[in-house]
């Protein structure tokens, strides 16, 4: 059985594609740097993460996806799964060893799978863009803090930059260590280098504005206000705000 | 912000949130230079009260104070509550800090009627008016339009809003005059008109000048209670439906009467909030809107209420064995729509990919069709034994009504999202 083994990387997955087709042979298996060779591992190929050959296989993937396509790949991507790169080699060979439209056939399991992960990832998208909780802080940066399930944060960069353009922010993945922090102009992926504090959970008294304290307790306020004792039903709450998020949300956490 | 802010937001958002309307969809805006904020185009849901009900919105009263009495209105003027009016200040900053951290997508504002309604509708404008120019807000803004407000003020404050609603609230005019003897159907529909007007001159003004200005671009929606007086679930869709036909109607929705004036014996003395009802009339809602359903498809004189053991889209299949089974790998899309158990999204994929293969029962699951359900009514290649034709209608639907939980006897089958 063929290996491959690559960087872990997007590109570099889109690299080791690129090197397969060149190669005329196919891996059965991708690992990443570290794994244990699988048992029956006949023959290891090393690639070598490499920009242009990635961008040749994206823009041949634009030509034949259409734009939800390619987002559809992203997607899969971020979702972090064991053996999403598995599923998008398998898949991005079918777009490209087929003369039509793939895409659309879901009765392929391969095509089927990727559009329904693809379709939690862009959920998980949607729940940051709902649950974010930006906290004032004295220095007139917006914090807000998530750990979501899937890697969904980039996906959901582009409204956040729209919608508080006027604002500094800074979003941080706390789970995966990194984050965006939009300075008014441009918003940049950021991490924090060791020796550095990342941010945590909650700014700290010192850290927060004078008046933060009192709007989260104007939200809470607002948000108990709103429920209707006679339809009480935590069950649909928790089904459309899932528990995950509500350590982050002022309106659960005073 | 000044003390006292807090009380009046406790005061005046538990006066608000009857009104079920939450959504904040219609309008897509995105930033400008100079500005706050935008707006999304589908509407977010930023939290869920206890309830289970969306907030989208800001959804607040300017005041609470009413020279009216409305029988099924908690802030009617006989009622001894507490009562507060917030400055047009205090309103704004609380809708931009909001804002701001993500907690909103805008504002709803909504009032009691003080000294008449022009003179009311006048200061809910200018709070919107503020926020649009003097704080140059970008969000979403919902206008509650005061019954009886002249068409001046409509027309202005759809210049700042991006949706307005006035409510019928109770499906009948004789039963509306009973209830809330200040309103009559005139009241609701004359501000109805004038929004409608205003949507459609602003549409035909920007086909000629593209900067004309934006008329209440996500257009106007309506509440009726349900329960509170004895109309038919068919007398209520059929007021949806025709409300449906005008142009700029785009949501009708449905609250379930809650009794907060048990005093009142205009009224009736109800158990328990009508919930299931109210769900099964937004389903009903739902196939209207999306399913391609008339409204005397799903109720009619034979059947003038909705049926509350199962959705509405299955009473119908059941009604009609004729129709079924569907085949899924030859129907039109809106045939395959009306099985039980398949959604528009799982619809759009059996028909993008019976252009590749042949759609089979093992795919179905995965593509997200509720199999228990559709089963019966649909064929795919393989032979089917068990369409509703085979087995009785009656015994689908023994086999299909949920059994009752004995112990919470809770809903915990509702939710506003169509169970396909
Ligand atoms: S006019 Fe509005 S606020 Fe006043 S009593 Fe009637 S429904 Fe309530």
């Amino acid at each position: 059985m063929l290996v491959f083994r690559y960087d872990k990387s997007f590109e570099g997955l889109l690299t080791a594609i690129f090197d397969a087709y060149t190669r005329r042979t196919f891996p059965e298996q991708l690992i990443g740097p570290g794994e244990p060779l699988p048992m029956f591992a006949s023959e290891l190929f090393d690639v070598l993460t490499d920009t242009q050959k990635a961008e040749r296989v994206w823009r041949g993937l634009g030509k034949k996806l259409r734009r939800e396509g390619c987002n559809l790949l992203t997607h899969v991507w971020l979702s972090e799964t064991a053996g999403c790169d598995d599923l998008l080699l398998r898949y991005i060979r079918k777009v490209f060893d087929s003369s039509g439209d793939v895409s659309t056939d879901f009765a392929d399991r391969d095509i089927l799978e990727a559009r329904n992960i693809a379709l939690k990832v862009s959920r998980e998208a949607e729940h940051l863009r709902q649950f974010v909780r930006f906290r004032k802080a004295a220095d007139g940066t917006f914090y807000a803090p998530v750990s979501p399930i899937y890697n969904a944060l980039p996906l959901a960069i582009p409204y956040f930059r729209d919608r508080f353009a006027d604002q500094r922010w800074l979003i941080y993945d706390l789970k995966r260590q990194y984050g965006y922090y939009y300075d008014g102009q441009k918003a940049r992926e950021i991490a924090f280098a060791d020796g550095e504090t990342p941010p945590g959970d909650e700014l700290t008294e010192e850290q927060m504005d004078a008046d933060e304290r009192q709007f989260q307790t104007l939200w809470k306020a607002y948000f108990d206000s709103m429920a209707i004792q006679e339809r009480i039903n935590p069950q649909l709450q928790r089904r459309q705000m899932p528990r995950r998020f509500w350590k982050y949300l002022p309106e659960f956490n005073f | 912000m000044k003390e006292g802010v807090l009380e009046k937001l406790k005061i005046l958002a538990e006066s608000a949130k009857y009104d079920v309307s939450c959504a904040s969809s219609g309008t897509t805006r995105r930033h400008k230079e100079g500005m706050v904020g935008s707006a999304s185009g589908w509407g977010i849901c930023h939290s869920f009260t206890s309830d289970g009900r969306c907030i989208s919105l800001l959804k607040i009263m300017l005041t609470n104070y009413c020279i009216y009495d409305c029988a099924y209105c908690i802030n009617r003027r006989s009622n001894d509550i507490r009562r507060a009016i917030f400055t047009p200040a205090e309103l704004i900053e609380l809708t931009i800090e909001f804002y701001r951290r993500n907690y909103i997508e805008g504002l709803f504002l909504s009032s009691g009627v003080v000294r008449n309604p022009d003179y009311t509708m006048e200061r809910m404008v200018h709070v919107a008016k503020e926020l649009r120019t003097t704080h140059r807000f970008n969000g979403y803004i919902h206008l509650k339009s005061i019954p009886g407000a002249s068409q001046e003020l409509v027309h202005e404050a759809g210049l700042y809003a991006d949706r307005m609603s006035v409510n019928i609230e109770i499906p009948t005019e004789e039963n509306l005059r009973r209830l809330a003897p200040e309103k009559d159907y005139k009241s609701v529909y004359q501000p109805m008109r004038y929004i409608q007007q205003g949507v459609l001159e602003s549409a035909e003004e920007r086909k000629r000048f593209r900067h004309a200005p934006r008329f209440a671009p996500a257009g106007q929606s309506t509440q009726m209670i349900v329960g509170a007086t004895e109309e038919t679930d068919r007398q209520i869709l059929e007021l949806s439906s025709s409300l449906y036909q005008r142009p700029s109607m785009k949501r009708v929705y449905y609250s379930g009467f809650i009794p907060v004036n048990s005093y009142d014996k205009r009224l009736p003395a109800l158990k328990q909030v009508p919930l299931v009802r109210e769900n099964r009339l937004y389903q009903a809602d739902w196939l209207m809107r999306f399913y391609g359903f008339r409204a005397d498809e799903i109720v009619d004189d034979a059947y003038p209420q909705l049926d509350l053991e199962i959705d509405p889209k299955l009473a119908w299949a059941l009604r009609h064995p004729e129709v079924f089974p569907v085949d899924l790998n030859r129907a039109d899309y809106e045939q395959i729509l009306r099985v039980p158990g398949i959604g528009v999204k799982s619809a759009a994929l059996i028909v993008a990919t019976r252009r590749h293969s042949r759609i089979t029962a093992s795919t179905l699951k995965k593509m997200g069709v509720v199999m228990k359900k559709a089963q019966y009514f649909i064929t795919c290649g393989e032979l089917s034994i068990q369409t509703v034709n085979e087995v009785s209608p009656e015994h689908i639907r023994r086999l299909l009504v949920p059994r009752r939980k004995e112990k919470t006897g809770s809903p915990d089958q509702l939710s506003l999202l169509f169970p396909e």
